[in-house]
């Protein structure tokens, strides 16, 4: 099985690291090794790289450099968001209603089920449509004085949908309620000025947009209350301790410039192959649906239910014809139970098994969809056979 | 594609099936492992004895060594209704069923079977001790495996000519001890675990405890009497005693009793001493041929009414198609109604069918 071929449509999933943001972290590793906290001139090295890579990061959030916080992914910025700011909001105002919506990530539901679970906090989810969409009237219904956060994803990695954020801001700024969104997977494609989007926490991470793994960001407006979960050292401004881990920061940092340089670029190329993509199965395959918004969803993002098909073999065949695909999360495999996100959409629990998700990226290629398309075709039929 | 074809593994994490991986690469085929992944009771899914996480990390670590593609297939529902079910119905009606059986039939030959098929593979491989041989006129005879301590034909004696054409048993001619040896020369990832031959679901419990959780009907207690129809004491339901069972009948007296029927109709517990556990004659019902009806309609044979019982001599009488009585030479212990008898010529396994106490009881579909 070895020679073959490999294509790889699942860059919601993970990407492969970029040649310059490579390029730029390995000194880090091994010549510019120091810690940032030392004095001499190891640590002034390290710690101008952290400071010029938040600096970098900082101008394409366009917020201020000591609003961000280097996490290990979007998990932890999630986790630290969520917790953090409920625990703080609950010790210094007794706010104790925690509202996100149903189409979060699990870093973000499991968070909250947790605080509610263990914690005692009051956890109310938001209705969405049949797109998976919030309603900025139906949060204005659920919020509350005494709700300690709110959260909701900015682009949803199952189905697409990109929810209207700065709307939903806007009610949470009337109620002085901070605000948290999940960017995880908007940051390759959609805006992310923190002062349009008007939030007071969003997450990344770097491995969703060319960098690697492990590394991750928390963007926390000024003045919002926020307790630390991991304590030590006393980095990031005492809200998460331990030496930052420099390579990765400054991988980071030099994939936020990766794709600022190219991000235009890439939108054009992918919603086109997109859209032949969407269209190409709505049309020739009996039985199939998009899941989530036509139009308001990430360039690079289709996804579908397929009436009849056990969304696990589909991608047990495809991988076997070569073709790298997900169900939705990429978290699930071996243990398939119907999307959370798709139930809550109105889904039908065999049809929510029966969910595949194509993601492109930066190299994918119109051959590849034709490619593509034409074993998914033969394999859906042969399924249903 | 090379040319020996395509191979799909059933593969478990355990050092069998992890073998015949590393075998089957060895000898050129294009190998996939898949892995079953069965039900098991909520919250003792760390217990199950297959397919816990653990299990499927050690056989992923494996497919990942080979460099082969590695699958989960998710056979929780199929596996609860094809297998659990009916062994908690057969222990409610009053029997004791071997679940290994209809496993084999309609999870690893039906199920695992199918996506095999169904991404094109040639063969079907698992790491079950069993020899298969075809002959010329194309059909196959499932034989002992050479380690006589781990032959598996026993519970391999439901599949048919279909099941059998494309299956391959990559360890049949190999010692345990010659796999475990393997396994190190290969540098398998495979933890040390010890050979069980527990249920996989009941996880090393007791399928007492099992029963009590899982089914909804009441556990009626009645008359434990001997086969005069003196009362020796009481039990606690039918369902929580086997055939040959001496401990725990909670009977005063000085010599052992045993286990000899379960009245379903009167919900009475017929023990009496050992000699009355003997049997020399009982019925099977539902056999299977794996290579036809035999053309004689007594035979001589060896049979083996349990899986860790020897192989005894004895004369079988085919009566109907699927239905055959059997007359033992010499009696013998514990013959249990619900288990499988199966039945040998040589080394070669003929088939076998279901123990039942009467000729006209319900057959085995």
């Amino acid at each position: 099985m070895k020679n073959r071929p490999r294509i790889y449509l699942d860059y919601s999933a993970t990407t492969p690291i970029a040649q310059p943001v490579l390029n730029a972290m390995l000194p880090f590793f091994k010549d510019e090794f120091g810690n940032p906290s030392s004095i001499h001139i190891f640590g002034q090295k390290a710690e101008g790289a952290l400071e010029n890579a938040r600096n970098t990061i900082a101008s394409f959030l366009n917020c201020r450099s000591d609003e961000l916080i280097f996490t290990s992914g979007g998990t932890e910025s999630d986790n630290l968001a969520l917790r953090g700011v409920a625990l703080a909001r609950r010790k210094n105002f007794g706010a104790n209603h925690i509202l996100i919506s149903p189409v979060e990530h699990h870093a973000v539901s499991k968070t909250a089920q947790q605080l509610a679970k263990i914690f005692g906090f009051e956890l109310e989810l938001l209705e969405v449509d049949s797109y998976g969409l919030v309603s900025p009237e139906n949060l204005r219904q659920k919020i509350r004085h005494d709700t300690a956060l709110v959260s909701i994803i900015y682009a949803n990695n199952e189905i697409g949908s990109i929810n209207p954020i700065p709307e939903c801001a806007k009610i949470c700024r009337e109620f002085s309620v901070p605000f948290h969104s999940d960017a995880v997977q908007a940051t390759a494609y959609l805006p992310l000025n923190v002062n349009i989007l008007n939030v007071d926490l969003l997450s990344i991470g770097a491995h969703k947009f060319y960098g690697p793994k492990g590394i991750g960001a928390l963007y926390v407006k000024q003045h919002t209350p926020i307790l630390p979960m991991q304590t030590g050292g006393g980095q990031e401004w005492g809200i998460r301790s331990g030496t930052p881990n420099i390579p990765y920061i400054v991988g980071l940092a030099e994939a936020i410039k990766f794709v600022e340089n190219y991000q235009n670029e890439w939108i054009e190329h992918l919603q086109r192959l997109r859209d032949e993509l969407i269209s190409y199965v709505l049309e020739n395959i009996p039985d199939s649906q998009l899941t989530g918004h036509p139009t308001l969803r990430l360039p690079n993002h289709a996804s579908f239910v397929f009436d009849g098909v056990d969304s696990q073999k589909l991608l047990m065949l495809l991988d076997l014809e070569g073709f790298a695909c997900s169900s939705g999360s990429a978290c699930k495999t071996g243990n398939p139970l119907p999307s959370d996100v798709l139930l809550a959409m109105g889904y039908s629990p065999k049809l929510a098994l029966s969910s595949l998700r194509v993601t492109l990226g930066k190299d994918t290629t119109q051959e590849q969809i034709e490619r593509f398309l034409t074993s998914l075709e033969k394999i859906i039929a042969k399924i249903r056979s | 594609m090379r040319k020996k074809g395509t191979v799909v593994i059933a593969m478990s994490g355990g050092v069998d099936s992890s073998v015949c991986a590393a075998l089957l690469v060895k000898q050129g085929y294009s190998v996939i492992g898949m892995m079953l992944k069965l039900w098991s009771e909520n919250g003792h899914e760390a217990e199950n004895r297959c397919c816990t996480p653990d299990s499927q990390r050690l056989a992923k670590n494996v497919a990942a060594q080979l460099d082969i593609p590695f699958y989960i297939i998710d056979a929780k529902n199929d596996f609860y209704d094809a297998v659990v079910t009916p062994f908690m119905q057969d222990y409610l009606a009053g029997i004791t069923p071997n679940p290994c059986l209809r496993c084999n039939r309609n999870i690893r030959w039906g199920l695992l079977l199918e996506n095999a098929q169904q991404i094109g593979a040639d063969f079907f491989a698992t790491g079950h001790y069993a020899i298969l041989r075809h002959n010329k006129a194309q059909s196959v005879r499932l034989f002992r495996a050479r380690d006589d301590t781990k032959d598996q034909s026993y519970v391999l004696h439901v599949l048919n000519q279909r099941d059998l054409e494309k299956t391959l048993f990559p360890i049949g001619n190999y010692l345990k001890s010659e796999v475990r040896q393997l396994a190190i020369d290969f540098k398998l990832p495979v933890a040390v675990r010890r050979d069980s031959q527990d249920l996989c679901f009941l996880g090393g419990g007791d399928y007492r405890d099992f029963l009590r959780r899982n089914t909804q009907e009441p556990f009626i207690p009645g008359k434990i009497i001997d086969q005069h129809g003196n009362v020796l004491g009481e039990h606690q339901g039918l369902p929580f005693y086997t055939i040959g069972q001496r401990k725990n009948l909670g009977i005063n007296s000085t010599k052992p009793h045993y286990v000899i029927k379960k009245d379903v109709l009167t919900n009475s517990l017929i023990v009496g001493d050992k000699e009355t556990t003997l049997k020399k004659e009982f019925f099977v019902n539902g056999v299977n041929w794996i290579n036809g009806l035999p053309k004689h309609s007594h035979l001589r044979v060896g049979v083996k009414v349990r899986y860790r019982a020897p192989i005894l001599n004895g004369t079988i009488q085919i009566y109907a198609e699927n239905q055959v009585r059997v007359f033992l030479d010499e009696p013998y212990y514990d013959i249990t109604p619900g288990q499988a008898a199966v039945f040998y010529q040589k080394e070669c396994c003929l088939g076998g069918g279901l123990i039942t106490e009467n000729a006209d009881s319900r057959s085995e579909g």
